[in-house]
């Protein structure tokens, strides 16, 4: 295992990338939703927002201000305690699952650069040795968010909101890990640093071995992460706005920092898991490759978004279980039996 | 040092947290300090350097109790006290304090006689993932399948009790709907 003599890992160099993390992915969180507007409105024809700034680029620091200056309002007979600490626990599982995902690769930040120089700061923040599980745990976990938001607020749409959630977090988990475990089989190893250089050994993607186990983890993912063909918890149409419904200002804006920086996250897993990771492609660097990797499974989100109408609870319970259930268990299979022979 | 104080809070905060689960009359309460115990309690296994156990206590507790969440949701209403029914509250006092005393003597039985040894060490090198493996399929293979088999069981089970009606559904049902009013009115008679 160390076979190349890396420096160091030293706390300074822990925090210099948990800082970077935070910072990078809130504000790629918050640009993110001028993104999707944009791409939405050119995918349906549209201008999309254009008014505040060149492009409508300043859209973002209106709605911040917006957020923070609207009134912060508890219902009457909420649980108060526990409609306020929902929010938060969207938006900190979202950033703790961040701890245990590769980013950028590994650097040292030049000597030339003064305080910091010849500080080495790891590809992640804390690499735990079952990485992958524990970041699929910790989203999961950011569903009590939703759950306890619909639940504490005394309004009917919420109880369905929150219903809803229950019913989704039941149907996607087991696709996300089944689908999953084909990769893990192949690498041998449930560290992400592991799955990255894996690339390295035998110089293909694993999207190339695994595209059926690619597809399955998408579809969770979206799931997972409440993306439009399954956004039952909080769909407009059907149920007001589901689990925020009696949400506003900053507490409704923790939920979709935390909802953003999931996508990014799921982007992140599905970029080093399936698609080669931060590792040199020809002659662009690694951290150029991943952020185009991210970026382009972000704006993948945004495709479905604006291609797929959105499925009824039951469709989803029936998709699921009833379809990708077994064929991710056929995947795994299969995927044993080649290994095997 | 670092331990020692993450243990403390740990420990302190799991023990708020159970307390508030065992003591609430909200049932809102009771399931959110579960659920958050239960994560807390993970914090022990990555203390102890126990990675792979303590990301499954994670998985599959935090996930079983999103399950009871789904079943209170259908049968209390959250925002509401509920009304505890205490029966003997001096035999549950005396029957629960014994229990809780017998487990703290054996637990700490061990401890005492300081006969506490590791029957599969962490070894360096291997993974947690790996080591669990490797006894879950050699030493206790039986007891493994065993546990397969019983959760085979009670899957089977809840299907067939479930299962009735399963191909019919209620929410694409346009010919049929008014039978199931019916069936739902007689039996409130």
């Amino acid at each position: 295992m160390e076979a190349t003599m890396l420096p160091e890992v030293t706390a300074g160099g822990v925090i210099i990338k948990a800082v970077l993390i935070l910072a990078v992915i809130s504000a790629i969180a918050g640009f993110g939703t001028y993104i999707e507007r944009k791409v939405l409105a050119f995918m349906q024809r549209r201008l999309g927002p254009q008014h505040v700034g060149p492009y409508g680029l300043l859209q973002i620091i209106a709605d911040g201000i917006k957020l923070f200056t609207k009134e912060d309002i508890i219902p009457q007979h909420a649980n108060k305690l526990v409609f306020a600490v929902a929010p938060a626990i969207t938006a900190a599982t979202a950033f703790i699952a961040l701890a245990a995902v590769p980013v950028f690769p590994d650097f040292t930040i030049p000597e030339w650069i003064p305080v910091l120089g010849g500080i080495f700061v790891p590809s992640i923040a804390s690499d735990v040795n079952v990485g992958i599980l524990f970041v699929l745990g910790m989203m999961a976990a950011g569903l009590y968010g939703p759950l306890l938001a619909g639940m504490a607020q005394a309004n009917k749409w919420g109880i369905l909101g929150s219903a809803r959630t229950a019913i989704q977090f039941l149907s996607y988990e087991v696709v996300t890990g089944l689908s999953i475990l084909a990769p893990i089989m192949m690498v041998g190893s449930l560290s992400f640093v592991d799955f990255n250089d894996g690339y390295n050994d035998n110089g293909l993607w694993l999207i190339v071995y695994q595209p059926v186990a690619f597809v399955l983890f998408l579809i969770a993912g979206y799931a997972e992460t409440n993306r439009t063909p399954f956004d039952l918890l909080e769909h407009e149409a059907e149920i007001i706005s589901g689990y925020v419904t009696e949400y506003s200002g900053m507490r409704w804006g923790m939920f979709f920092i935390g909802e953003y920086a999931n996508m990014i996250t799921i982007g992140v897993i599905a970029s080093v898991v399936f698609l080669g990771g931060y590792n040199d492609f020809w002659i662009i660097p690694g951290w150029l490759m991943i952020i185009g990797k991210i970026a382009f499974m972000f704006f993948l989100m945004l495709w479905v978004r604006a291609s797929w109408p959105h499925v009824r609870p039951d469709q989803l319970m029936w998709l699921c279980w009833k379809v990708l259930m077994p064929v991710a268990v056929i995947n795994v299979v299969i995927t044993g039996i080649v290994m095997m022979v | 040092m670092y331990e020692m104080i993450a243990f403390y809070v740990f420990a302190v905060s799991t023990t708020i947290l159970f307390a508030i689960t065992a003591m609430s009359k909200n049932v809102l309460y009771a399931m959110t300090s579960l659920a958050a115990g239960m994560v807390i309690i993970s914090g022990f296994f990555f203390l102890l350097g126990a990675d792979f156990l303590g990301v499954v206590q994670l998985i599959v507790y935090v996930g079983a109790v999103m399950a009871l969440y789904a079943f209170a949701m259908m049968f209390f209403d959250a925002t509401r006290d509920i009304k505890e029914k205490h029966g003997n509250p001096a035999l549950v006092f005396l029957l629960g304090g014994l229990m809780a005393l017998i487990f703290v003597v054996i637990f700490s039985a061990p401890i005492i006689g300081e006969n506490v040894k590791a029957n599969y060490p962490i070894v360096e090198g291997i993974g947690n993932a790996q080591a669990v493996g490797m006894v879950l399929f050699t030493k206790y293979l039986v007891p493994f399948e065993v546990a397969a088999v019983m959760l085979l069981v009670a899957m089977i089970a809840g299907i067939i009790l479930a299962g009735k009606k399963m191909d019919h559904s209620l929410t694409t049902s346009d010919d049929e709907p008014v039978e199931y009013e019916d069936e739902l009115l007689k039996e409130n008679k």
